[in-house]
């Protein structure tokens, strides 16, 4: 065959050979990823799958800055005993607004993909305090810093402009009413809560997550977000059999 | 590496590739055969794999595959492999009262063996893995129910949750007496005895006199007059020296101050009907359930 002679230019000279290289990956990669950007059918249609408040936000910044997905993964796998044990299988559109999604396949702890609700917040200070209070077997680090820690709050409003950019849709209300925001959901009682839900969607609970109503922590923030994880979508408006939900 | 012409080796008669290095040259033999076919039928496999199963993304869709292979609809079917498996117990299960289960030897052996896999899994991160419970969560062992402890009491309690934020949720709130500024520092001091004898221990009993007037118009409300609780408004009883948050007396103080109410998320959205039904049985069953 003659088209094997050619291979011996390629041998022969390393640059060619890192063009040809580079072709071959490129087209590999066109071919995988460029498609997702426009095929509609990669992300389902569901209801109640709204962008992160901007509490939550900054819980999921802490959820990345302690690097607990080293440990957790949020993606349910459909496979029998995942569904069994965690809940429905996680959804591509449970994670579209996820810069970067937080999927993971590292699981020295529980799938965290449907956490929300499953706990009270007074047992996640527990556990985030001390681990070992509440699961006697438990090999997760101590944070207990983070309740003595007050949330940052002054770039909270560019982290919301950088998620718009990358396609969140945040208004701009939502950016500038972010420390609004923020207080008002960590506080039970407070009367901006209503116009927080209106932006956000009727499930956004205001609560003191973490038990110090005197000020917004980040053990705040990371309950918050731990706590919307997973309950969003509206399960009984979706139809897992119908055709262009399957894959 | 300096090129030379390629050349045949003289030891085993095959061309060179004409390089050099050090004096090493290198013998120009084709691949191992073997090595080719398995080159090439990766490769036809490749192109069957792209007809039978989903492979290629296009402008509007991706090509599905002749074999119409999807692992949601493969996870669907094992999970109602799993059902079938399960029989008729979880059928019955589902239309069956508590009570069918709890007189059904059959039924209820089913619905405890069901209870305490839902248990391990969604209880015992809180209530602990024999239902022991710990500071702030209570006990299920034993005879004492805050909200009470009938099949049906603890069927609801675990359908609604307490202070979950479930519209029907089992509601209750002591006040902060201490935070909130309603009491006095010595009052609570003197409400801690007080309660402290309620329970049947020793106690500054002048301070605890003192006290009686303070209970009675604070307390009495939800506790009852003697202290005996009601599980109606999930008031505890204070005369069982049995504390969910600790039976020292600072700890009591500490309640009193701050009034502290756990929350237990609803598992009726979470969990199915029968699920639910089946872990009651379990509860009820394991602790001292009480039976009316």
């Amino acid at each position: 065959m003659s088209l094997w002679k050619h291979h011996g230019k390629f041998e022969r000279h390393s640059l060619l050979l890192v063009i040809g290289i580079l072709v071959v990956v490129s087209i590999g990669g066109l071919v995988e990823i460029a498609p997702l950007f426009w095929l509609q059918s990669t992300i389902e249609k569901v209801e109640g799958v709204r962008p992160y408040t901007p509490l939550e936000l900054a819980g999921r910044d802490i959820y990345i800055r302690e690097g607990c997905y080293v440990c957790h993964s949020q993606m349910i796998r459909p496979l029998r005993d995942e569904v069994e044990r965690y809940g429905h299988y996680s959804l591509a559109a449970e994670s579209m607004y996820d810069h970067p999604f937080q999927w993971g396949s590292k699981r020295t702890g529980p799938d965290l993909a449907r956490v929300g609700g499953k706990y009270s917040d007074g047992w996640h200070v527990d556990h985030l305090t001390n681990p070992r209070s509440v699961v006697p077997e438990s090999v997760m680090p101590p944070y207990a810093f983070l309740k003595d820690k007050d949330l940052r709050q002054v770039d909270l409003g560019k982290k919301l402009i950088a998620m718009k950019r990358l396609g969140v849709p945040y208004s701009q209300e939502d950016i500038d009413k972010v420390l609004v925001d923020v207080e008002a959901q960590a506080d039970p009682y407070s009367s901006d809560a209503v116009d927080l839900r209106k932006r956000y969607g009727a499930k956004v609970v205001n609560r003191d997550f973490d038990g110090d109503p005197s000020r917004v922590t980040e053990m705040d923030a990371l309950i918050a977000y731990l706590q919307m994880l997973g309950a969003q979508v509206d399960f009984s408006t979706y139809h897992p059999d119908q055709t262009q939900n399957q894959r | 590496m300096s090129g030379h012409k390629p050349e045949k080796d003289d030891v085993t008669g095959v061309d060179t590739t004409g390089h050099e290095w050090d004096g090493i040259r290198e013998l120009d033999n084709p691949l191992p055969r073997w090595w080719l076919w398995v080159f090439y039928a990766s490769i036809v496999i490749a192109v069957i794999y792209w007809i039978l199963m989903p492979a290629w993304p296009g402008i509007s869709g991706y090509t599905h595959g002749v074999l119409g292979a999807s692992d949601r609809t493969n996870v669907a079917r094992a999970m109602d492999q799993l059902h079938a498996q399960r029989g008729k117990g979880a059928e019955v299960l589902k239309t069956a009262s508590l009570e069918q289960i709890e007189r059904d030897p059959d039924l209820q052996a089913y619905a405890l063996a069901v209870g305490q896999s839902v248990f391990g899994d969604n209880c015992a991160t809180c209530h602990g893995p024999g239902g022991a419970g710990g500071k702030g969560y209570p006990n299920l062992r034993d005879d004492i129910w805050i909200w009470g402890g009938t099949l049906e009491d603890i069927h609801h309690t675990l359908t609604v949750g307490v202070r979950s934020g479930d519209p029907n949720a089992r509601m209750s709130q002591m006040p902060a007496f201490g935070r909130d500024g309603l009491l006095q520092q010595s009052q609570i001091d003197d409400l801690t005895e007080y309660v402290v004898q309620l329970s049947g221990r020793k106690a500054n009993a002048v301070a605890a006199s003192r006290a009686a007037p303070v209970f009675a118009e604070q307390c009495a409300v939800c506790h009852g007059p003697a202290g005996k609780g009601d599980p109606k408004v999930g008031a505890p009883d204070l005369t069982d020296n049995d504390w969910l948050y600790g039976a020292e007396p600072a700890d009591i103080a500490g309640q009193i101050y701050n009034g502290r109410g756990g929350v237990m998320p609803a598992w009726g959205p979470r969990l199915s009907p029968e699920t639910v039904k089946a872990l009651a049985v379990y509860i009820h069953a394991n602790a001292g359930g009480q039976d009316k």
